[in-house]
């Protein structure tokens, strides 16, 4: 007897491809891809460098502030090197960028790696600890309500969420810290320590930004978890099981959440890249040190050489991401095979 | 055994979870700053918040100015000027030694002034150093000072951030690893959100120093501002942006509220040279269009002290000129009609983005309707602002500006200056200011300075802003005026 409609297709499948092509074709995939990324990032850097520079003002000015004298701004001017020619200065950042080194922030002075790797501490554990509670509260709840299909936990849980997504996620991130913070002192309102202290100190910072991010993205999340579990129940292999004598638990468990995991995998990888690039406001709420907030001053400062590599950093960043993503179809579903994604 | 695991696991919960700052409150303090300084070096770069955090804590000066604007010896224990006013003679405490270890001698005053006044210099006050003739150290104790021209105010000048005396082998980092005379030294600095300030323990007078850390913390947002008081997380800020809140703070029993004056004059910038506003009527009916008090209760929330000139209360020879162009929207009328000009009357307003700016920007149209003038407001950012308005092509008919340095009435002689004002008489007058050595005849010129640019209505000049500082109850030693912006940290402690 063949159990269900996923075990049966694999077998089909598995009689495409023959067993010595998979490794050269996966490699001729990784190839493409990594060509498609640094086409994708060339052009990204051209757009990026000129609009960039189509700002008016400029870092020294900016640095200089309004009371410098003009003599002390021209001389900063040709020292950061501002006054070259424009494609000049893109060649030197593209060659800065192939040889490793990013050169120096014109605010601050220091190297842009170590300024970025700085930021990176902090964003991508923001970042995972939002995905975690964000994929923790969206799954058991899309699971629940549709296995509850129009029962009174659905609904319920289901008016929740639309709340959810229409909640901003600033405005709840101020209500979390006016009863945490400021009313009952258990956290504090904003800030990051760092990992210098040991873990806990860290975390406990980030918990109230990661929950005001994970509430409005878990409520989108268990809304597409929700039906796409409900697309997957209404398939002929769950009746198939059902009727050879699985108890529906089982049936939920074993086959349908595997099958409906694709387009919640993509939500999750969009939400991901999100959270990375797109938390500036959480960030100032908590007066984070994030990479959204590293970009928002370095654009206001005319800081461009920070700005340009900081988006082509979330550029590749993104585009990891996806593939990532894309891999994790052809992992959570073998009918998907990878080389031809 | 299971109960005591379980109390003993609660405990270290609760012990977890509780505010972290509630413990080591002595000697310790946090701060919080609404902007964070790029870089460490006031010598080198311009930013305010280089200041607040480095001036009179890492770096010292030669003069101290006071939270009263008096100026005191810090590291020159006295000083002579020559009559003229042109050459000046400082001498300086002994035995001081920098963080590094050097020694501390008028080399080091000699190198300072030398390399902010060089042709590569990035000093915001480049200008005042190329203005000095010849700086000469004939003793290791003694600074001799020949200026180009007469300066009355050296002393106070010199005891700016941009004097900061600095270690000539140091001088190069600076920005990221400040070396300097004062009572703080550089702990660590994690960009983009704090920064912590270390007692130096050999400072020279380090009894007197209080706070043996003092960590500053940099929030932008109002309202997280606003937050990490309330919460505890930061014990004062100085300057911070709320004053929608300030009912809420003075109301607390835990916060001290302090609203102290400033230098600053915040102005209504008129385009001298653009026409139809070279016609002195048209700015003078531009002037008798702004009801003052409204507009410093729309842009600052009453938070201001009126000004008539581009001078502010308190300082040497002030005269109050707001009674020389007043609130008179009929006159506006008038001269609007006099000067021929048709009605409504276009004009550009572009602002930058402080809070004041874009708030007094609406009440400013409003009040200008009313008069048959329609400004049309632009809001910019502030390098666009720096770029466009203030430098560059000076492409604005208003603008709506704070400026923050103290005596800048020599702004009004630049000719290529955004104000765009041309007058031989005040030329003169001003000349005459600097040439006048005695106190006494400098205020009553002063005094005639004021009049004259009010009476040219020159800009329309507004207000002097005030600063709001919530500190902890419990601490004091902090300045409710800061005629800079700076932060005496050395100067505060706990009850």
């Amino acid at each position: 007897m063949q159990a269900t409609g996923l075990h049966q297709n694999r077998k089909l499948w598995n009689v495409r491809p023959p067993k010595t092509g998979v490794p050269a074709r996966m490699s001729v995939f990784l190839l493409r891809r990594c060509l498609t990324l640094l086409a994708t990032l060339v052009g990204a850097s051209l757009i990026i460098f000129l609009v960039l520079d189509a700002l008016p003002g400029n870092a020294a000015q900016m640095l200089m502030g309004a009371d410098a004298s003009p003599d002390a701004v021209r001389a900063l001017t040709v020292k950061l090197g501002l006054d070259q020619p424009l494609a000049l200065r893109y060649l030197h950042w593209l060659g800065g960028l192939v040889s490793g080194n990013l050169g120096n922030s014109y605010a601050y002075g220091t190297p842009v790696a170590e300024l970025i790797g700085e930021r990176l501490t902090m964003t991508i554990p923001l970042a995972i600890l939002a995905m975690g509670l964000t994929t923790v509260l969206a799954l058991a709840a899309g699971i629940y309500t549709a296995a509850n299909h129009n029962r009174i936990g659905d609904v319920g849980v289901m008016s929740l969420t639309q709340i959810g997504i229409a909640l901003p996620n600033f405005w709840f991130a101020i209500l979390l810290i006016l009863l945490f913070a400021v009313k009952l002192q258990w956290l504090s309102a904003g800030g990051f320590p760092g990992w210098e202290d040991g873990i806990w100190p860290g975390l406990r910072s980030l918990l109230l930004p990661a929950v005001a991010l994970a509430v409005v993205q878990a409520a989108i999340l268990a809304r597409v978890t929700r039906s796409a579990v409900l697309d997957v129940l209404r398939e002929d292999f769950v009746r198939t099981a059902r009727a050879k004598g699985l108890t529906k638990r089982e049936v939920l468990w074993q086959h349908v959440l595997r099958n409906a995991m694709i387009p919640v995998l993509t939500v999750m990888g969009l939400q991901f890249a999100n959270l990375l690039a797109g938390t500036i406001v959480i960030e100032n709420v908590f007066y984070l040190p994030g990479l959204g907030r590293l970009i928002f001053q370095s654009i206001a400062n005319r800081d461009l050489i920070v700005v340009r590599n900081c988006v082509m950093l979330l550029a590749a960043m993104v585009i990891v991401v996806n593939f990532v993503v894309d891999v994790l179809y052809a992992v959570i579903d073998p009918r998907i095979k990878v080389h031809e994604l | 055994m299971l109960k005591r695991l379980t109390i003993i696991a609660l405990a270290a919960l609760v012990a977890a979870v509780a505010p972290a700052s509630a413990q080591s409150k002595k000697d310790s303090v946090v701060v919080g700053m609404t902007l964070e300084p790029p870089g460490l070096d006031p010598t080198s770069a311009a930013a305010a918040a280089i200041a607040e955090v480095t001036l009179y804590n890492v770096y010292e000066t030669l003069t101290k100015i006071n939270e009263d604007g008096s100026v005191s010896p810090l590291l020159a224990s006295s000083w002579k000027a020559s009559s003229d006013l042109k050459s000046y003679t400082f001498k300086l405490v002994k035995g001081v030694k920098f963080q590094n270890g050097e020694a501390f001698d008028s080399a080091a005053v000699k190198f300072s002034f030398e390399r902010a006044g060089a042709a590569n210099s990035t000093n915001k006050d480049k200008a005042l150093f190329q203005a000095m003739e010849q700086v000469a150290a004939p003793d290791a104790e003694t600074i001799e000072i020949k200026l180009k021209h007469s300066e009355p105010n050296l002393p106070f000048l010199l005891g700016q951030a941009t004097a900061s005396i600095v270690e000539p082998k140091s001088a190069p980092t600076n920005a990221t690893q400040p070396v300097g005379t004062g009572p703080y030294t550089l702990g660590a600095w994690a960009k983009g959100s704090s920064l912590t300030l270390n007692k130096w323990p050999d400072y020279r007078n380090a009894a007197a120093v209080k706070l043996s850390k003092v960590t500053i913390r940099f929030i932008s947002d109002p309202a997280a501002q606003v937050a990490a008081l309330l919460s505890g997380d930061v014990d004062a800020f100085p300057r911070g942006t709320s004053a929608r809140t300030l009912a809420q703070f003075k109301a607390d029993p835990r916060f001290t509220v302090l609203i102290g004056g400033s230098k600053a004059k915040t102005i209504v910038t008129i385009n001298n040279k653009k026409k139809p506003l070279d016609d002195v009527r048209v700015r003078r009916a531009i002037l008798a269009a702004i009801d003052r008090k409204a507009m410093i209760e729309g842009a600052v929330d009453g938070l201001g002290t009126p000004i008539g000139s581009f001078y502010v209360p308190g300082s040497l020879g002030y005269v109050d000129t707001t009674d020389i162009n007043p609130y008179d929207p009929e006159k506006a009328k008038k001269l609007l009609a006099e000067a021929g000009v048709t009605t409504p009357l276009q004009l550009s307003l572009r602002l930058p983005p402080p809070a004041y700016a874009r708030q007094g920007g609406e009440v400013l149209a409003a009040q200008l309707a009313k008069v048959g003038i329609v400004a049309k407001i632009e809001n910019l950012e502030w390098a666009a602002w720096l770029s466009q308005v203030f430098n560059g092509p000076h492409d604005f008919d208003l603008t709506i500006v704070s400026h923050v340095e103290p005596f800048d009435l020599v702004k009004f002689t630049e000719k290529n200056y955004y104000f765009g004002y041309q007058s031989e008489a005040f030329d003169k007058l001003y000349q005459s200011i600097v040439d006048t050595p005695d106190e006494a005849g400098r205020a009553k010129l002063l005094g005639d300075a004021q009049r004259m640019l009010a009476t040219d209505a020159a800009a329309g000049f507004l207000f002097q802003p005030q600063w709001i500082t919530i500190i902890n109850k419990k601490l004091k030693g902090v300045w409710k005026d800061v005629p800079q912006f700076e932060n005496d940290f050395a100067s505060w402690s706990w009850e």
